[in-house]
Order: C-alpha cells, then sequence, then structure tokens
C-alpha cells in the first residue's frame, strides 16, 4: 500500500531512524531545534524550514543548537566524526559554505588522503540548495561543482522523498565526508516511501524514463522539469530517456554511456552556473567516450552565467525550464525533425 | 636519597628530558639535512619551544586529543608519535607515518590522539571542539587540546571555537604557543591586546601566561586546566611565552629580528639548560644521568635520518590510494 510522504519527512524519518540505529549519530545545526536557552517552547523550529522537527523530544541531547559560527561547529562536526562520531551537521543554506570551506575543504576530505589512510571521516553536512525561494543571491545557489571538484568529498543531491530517505541513510552509514544538498523546491514534493529503513548506494544512478531518441540527464530540480520536458517531446514524437545522477561524486557514468550509446543524443540539465559545472563535466566526459555513438553536439541547460536574480520574473528565467530542455533536444534533432 | 622538590619523580624528570632532547635534536639535525637539499617542501622548526609541548603532554594519554599546526613536530613527539615514522614522513618516504602523502605539515597518529599537524593556520580549533563533544559523548574522561602560535590566535575559527567550548562546557584547551612571531610579524604588531588571557575572558575562559621556556611553570599551569577539564570543570586557555631559535620555515633569514636575539635566547632562554641547570641543582638528577640521555637520543635521531634516507619512495600507484574509504 502506497504511502505518500514528502521530501522533507523523508529525511526527518531517514535522521530519526539512524539516531535509532546507532548511538553515535548525532545532530548539530543552527536551530535544528530551535528555542535553546530562550523562554518559550523547546523544538519550536526543528531548523529553519522544519526539517528536523520533532527530532528532540526523540533523542534528546543528540541534537545540538549552535551559535552562529559556521567554521566552529561544521570544525566541530568534522572533528568529532574523527574521534569516532557520526555528526550529521545543518548548514542551513550551501551558499554559507563560504564561512566554513576550509574545514570542508581543506580539512574533512584531505584527512584519509593526507594521513596515508589511517583518518576516517564519516560526517554529513546536509544543506538547502537551489533557487525558487525568492531569496536571492546569497541564499538560492546550486554550488555542487565547487564539491564535486574536490577529491576526499562525496556529494548527493535527491530529486525525490524515496532517493532522499535512502541516500540519507546511505550518508550516515557511509565512512566518507557527505555534502547532503537538499532541493528546497522539493520539500513538499511527495511520493511513496516505505516506512523501513533503506540505503540507496551512491554512483548508481537511476532511469527514471526509458526512452530512444535523446538522454537528459539531471539531478535535483531539474530531474522533474526533464519529466515535463519529455511528456511535451512525446507528444511530438521524442522519446526521451531521463537519467537522474542522484549523486555527483561518485558519479555514474556507466549509465550515461550506455544511454547516449542507445539514443545518439544528450542533453545534459543543471541548475549551477554553467562554467565548470555538472553540465560541463558530463557533456565533456560523454564527448570522450562516447563520441561515435553521438548523432549530435551535446547541449547544455543550466543557469545563466550570473547571481541568482531576487525579483520572480527573473528568477524564473534563471532556473532551466522544461521549455528550455525542449528547445535544446530540438537543437540535437534539427528543428522539424520530431524522431529519430 | 636527595629530597626531590620537584612535582615529578626522578623517572618522570627522566622522561620529560629525554622528550624535550628528543625535539631538539630532531629540529636541529632537519636544520642541517634540510641545508643540503634532500628534504622536500616547507619544514617549520619547534626549537626552542620544548617545553610547552613536553610539559603539556606529560599529562595527558591516547585518549586525550591534539591538534597541532604547521610547527608541529614537537607536539607530535611529546604526544608519542615514532620518531623514525615522523623522520620517514618528512623525507617523502613510504615508511613515513602518512606513507609520505602529508610530509612535515601533515604528521599525525590518531591512535596516539594525534589529529594531525596542520597547514592551515587556526583550524585546529574548530576539530578539537569535537574531540571534545566526542569525549563527552563518550563520557571516557579525554580532553581536547589545540595549539596554535600567537599569529594564528587572531584567526577567525579560534574565536569561534572559544566561545562554542564555552557554552558547550568542553573539555577543550586552547593553548597559545607565542614565540612573539606570526611568521615575520611582531605580536605586538599584530595583536591588539596585551594578553591573549584578556582575550579568552572576553569568551567567558579562565586564562593563565606561563613562561613557556620554563618547563616547570608549563606543567604545573597545564596540569590543574586540564584536570579542570578533565573533571567538567570546562575549557580554558595557556600561554605559553616562548622563543623560536630558527626562522619561520627553514631558508627565513630572519632580519626581522633583531641583532643578536638567536644568540641571546639560546644562551638565556633554552628550555633545556634552565631544565637541566634546575634538576642538577637540586640534585635529583645528575649531569651524568643527563649526558647518558643526550648520547641515547643523538643515536636515535641518527638511525632516524639513515633509515629515512634509505627507504623506499613510494609507488606511482600509491598516487590514487586512500581517497576515499570507498569510492
Amino acid at each position: 500500500m502506497a504511502r505518500m510522504i514528502s521530501y522533507k519527512q523523508a529525511i526527518n524519518e531517514a535522521l530519526d531512524l539512524e539516531m535509532r540505529r546507532d548511538p553515535t549519530v548525532i545532530l548539530l545545526g543552527e536551530d535544528i531545534v530551535g528555542g535553546a536557552g530562550a523562554p518559550g517552547e523547546m523544538d519550536a523550529w526543528g531548523g529553519v524550514l522544519g526539517v528536523t522537527k520533532g527530532l528532540h523530544a526523540k533523542h534528546g541531547n543528540r541534537l545540538m543548537d549552535t551559535p552562529l559560527s559556521e567554521s566552529a561547529y561544521i570544525g566541530a562536526a568534522i572533528g568529532a566524526a574523527a574521534c569516532g562520531m557520526r555528526p550529521v551537521a545543518e548548514l542551513m543554506f550551501l551558499d554559507f559554505m563560504g564561512v566554513c570551506f576550509d574545514q570542508i575543504f581543506n580539512q574533512a576530505a584531505k584527512f584519509k588522503y593526507m594521513f596515508g589512510g589511517k583518518a576516517k571521516t564519516p560526517v554529513v553536512i546536509r544543506a538547502m540548495v537551489g533557487a525558487g525561494f525568492r531569496a536571492a543571491a546569497q541564499h538560492s545557489q546550486m554550488l555542487t561543482p565547487l564539491f564535486t571538484h574536490i577529491p576526499g568529498l562525496k556529494v548527493v543531491c535527491p530529486s525525490n522523498a524515496y532517493d532522499a530517505k535512502g541516500l540519507l541513510i546511505q550518508a550516515i552509514r557511509d565512512d566518507d565526508p557527505v555534502i547532503f544538498c537538499e532541493h528546497k523546491a522539493l520539500y513538499g514534493s511527495e511520493a511513496d516511501v516505505p516506512e523501513e529503513s533503506y540505503a540507496i548506494p551512491f554512483g548508481e544512478a537511476n532511469i527514471v524514463r526509458d526512452g530512444r531518441d535523446v538522454t537528459l540527464v539531471g539531478y535535483g530540480l531539474t530531474v522533474p522539469r526533464a519529466l515535463t520536458a519529455a511528456d511535451t517531446l512525446a507528444r511530438s514524437g521524442v522519446s526521451a530517456e531521463v537519467i537522474d545522477l542522484r549523486t555527483l561524486s561518485p558519479i555514474d557514468w556507466d549509465t550515461v554511456i550506455e544511454s547516449v550509446e542507445n539514443t545518439g543524443r544528450l542533453v545534459v540539465i543543471d541548475e549551477a552556473n554553467p562554467r565548470c559545472s555538472i553540465a560541463t563535466d558530463v557533456a565533456a566526459y560523454v564527448a570522450q567516450n562516447a563520441f561515435g555513438a553521438l548523432k549530435a553536439a551535446p547541449q547544455m541547460v543550466t543557469a545563466p552565467h550570473t547571481p541568482v536574480p531576487f525579483s520572480p520574473v527573473l528568477e524564473d528565467l534563471y532556473i532551466p525550464s522544461a521549455d528550455a530542455i525542449v528547445a535544446a533536444v530540438h537543437k540535437t534533432t534539427g528543428p522539424v525533425k520530431s524522431a529519430a | 636519597m636527595t629530597n626531590n622538590p620537584f612535582p615529578l619523580s626522578r623517572d618522570e624528570l627522566l622522561t620529560a628530558y629525554r622528550t624535550m632532547r628528543t625535539i631538539r635534536d630532531f629540529e636541529e639535525r632537519l636544520h642541517v639535512e634540510f641545508a643540503k637539499g634532500d628534504i622536500p617542501g616547507f619544514v617549520h622548526l619547534y626549537a626552542g619551544e620544548e617545553a610547552c609541548a613536553t610539559g603539556i603532554m606529560m599529562h595527558l594519554t591516547d585518549i586525550d586529543r591534539i591538534a597541532s599546526t604547521h610547527r608541529g613536530h614537537g607536539h607530535c613527539i611529546a604526544k608519542g608519535v615514532d620518531v623514525h615514522e615522523m623522520m620517514g614522513e618528512i623525507y617523502g618516504k613510504v615508511t613515513g607515518c602518512c606513507r609520505g602523502k602529508g610530509g612535515s605539515m601533515h604528521i599525525a597518529d590518531l591512535s596516539k590522539g594525534m589529529m594531525g599537524a596542520n597547514g592551515i593556520l587556526g583550524a585546529g580549533a574548530p576539530l578539537i571542539c569535537g574531540a571534545g563533544l566526542a569525549a563527552k559523548f563518550r563520557g571516557d574522561g579525554g580532553v581536547g587540546l589545540t595549539f596554535f602560535g600567537d599569529g594564528a590566535a587572531n584567526q577567525g575559527t579560534v574565536l569561534e571555537s572559544m566561545n562554542l567550548a564555552a557554552i558547550w562546557n568542553l573539555p577543550v584547551i586552547f593553548v597559545v604557543e607565542n614565540n612573539g612571531y606570526a611568521e615575520s610579524t611582531s605580536v605586538e604588531y599584530a595583536t591588539a591586546v596585551d594578553s591573549y588571557v584578556d582575550r579568552a575572558a572576553g569568551f567567558g575562559l579562565p586564562g593563565v601566561t606561563v613562561d613557556g621556556t620554563d618547563f616547570f611553570a608549563v606543567y604545573e599551569a597545564a596540569g590543574e586546566i586540564i584536570k579542570r577539564a578533565r573533571e567538567g570543570g570546562g575549557p580554558a586557555l595557556l600561554e605559553c611565552k616562548t622563543v623560536r631559535f630558527f626562522g619561520h620555515f627553514e631558508g627565513d633569514a630572519q632580519t626581522y629580528k633583531a641583532k643578536g636575539e638567536n644568540d641571546h635566547n639560546r644562551a638565556h632562554r633554552d628550555c633545556l639548560k634552565l631544565f637541566g641547570a634546575r634538576v642538577t641543582a637540586a640534585g635529583v638528577v645528575s649531569e651524568a644521568d643527563l649526558a647518558l640521555i643526550d648520547r641515547e637520543v643523538a643515536a636515535l635521531i641518527d638511525d632516524a635520518v639513515e633509515t629515512a634516507k634509505g627507504a623506499p619512495l613510494p609507488g606511482a600507484r600509491d598516487l590514487t590510494t586512500d581517497v576515499y574509504v570507498a569510492y
């Protein structure tokens, strides 16, 4: 029997299940409980958008509200991970990485290598990503490429509630540092999510729609956008395969290459800015490794090379749209050709 | 039997001397070997500051964690990291404690509670808050100490961490090794307050300043602070005013120092000479006891250098291993 819950609830459930299973799992972050030391209720917020609401009642002081000191508490989560804990730190908005990036990329990411393989840093850093909330330039970015560039980090960005639960459980059990990107525009999206615990392995893309004529590759919010585009394309006789990468580091090259070898066309959709992005990465890999299979140049649909704008009319133009995806597909099939 | 006026037994005094002598000889020897061109990269020597690491670390065991600095050889030795493995690492050999992948600035041995030298100034402070948090959750009585210089004391990470440690009452000690220079910049120029203890007070932390060239002053102050943290009394700051015999890095001409400053420090502020004079004058330890240790340490360092020089280099496959636990 289907049990529909939201992306946000699925994340809450994953945290709850892992905290029950493993006493070394602790949660740190700004307002993840809410109301610490204040005269009113504890658990007033459960995170700025309520993702961790209710966990304090179940797990008490294993959830710790932090001061507004990202370097200190993200670093403390990393240090605790190196000392045998499995902390899940919430950075609130991934845009705030600028304040604490040293701890992430010079410390957590490098311990294992720079200490000759002896260190283990099982920390998860959860953060909201993406545009669509009219939150402007410093609360809306898709900064995933900055993290995929760093060896030692794993980068996850689920597109739906089912994946959010399974990928977060895997992230917490994983022995490497994981940047877990939650698209804020997807928090309310619902899917059939089993009550029991399950882990989705990293590095396994999901073919969310089969197709023959073109491969659409995306992650996060661009996956539902690609599915909308695929519906439109189907009406004009173009059969689009949609691949959800799910994890960006590691990345499932095999599934992408296999799909392009079948379809002969590639459109990568990435909400990040265009230069040195997930889109360029996938396009370059396919061009290098499946050039012979391509019937047309790979196309990229990305945000423009601008900060995220505030005014709703501009922000809507900024985020890759289903129409832009359809137009990019038509560039690969030719203007009049409707099917391969 | 001679009356022992010190808070340490004769054996402990000899151990303290051996640790300080090992650090000194390790660093003096690196100074010589680096000049020959055999050692790759950057090397920052701890010579002159031995009493700080030793006086503090004698209160710690392997369950206690430290976060060190780019000037970390002394912390490593005092925390019990193997001298041969350290030397191998500094020479970039596969026998090094980090298999040649870390080098001088990243020596670590987590089994000894040594969470790493660190090339980023002030980065150890947040990490040691995590170590303190882990110890608190486990309830194992472990403490965490982060070392930083007078320069890194001005990093935001250190200041944020003092506040975090204070509000969470973490068993964490902030140790400022104030050698008077942030690279080439004087502490008087770069730090607005006269004492780092005043700064700690701003975060609600107790603190004490000691003469970092006086082993006994460091030992006693550290002992109180560490005991207090271990018993749940919370974080504190220890400022050790010390001297750096060499430059910021090997190859530094040190023209920013006063003329004769290094000679003066070696003559009058050498923690090993001061320690030796105190313990022999009290009749607890003889000159011969110290001379024996000197010979043993010299042999150890000789062997460590010769072993490291002869050790195998990493292979090409080592380039791409150890990035992830699983990928």
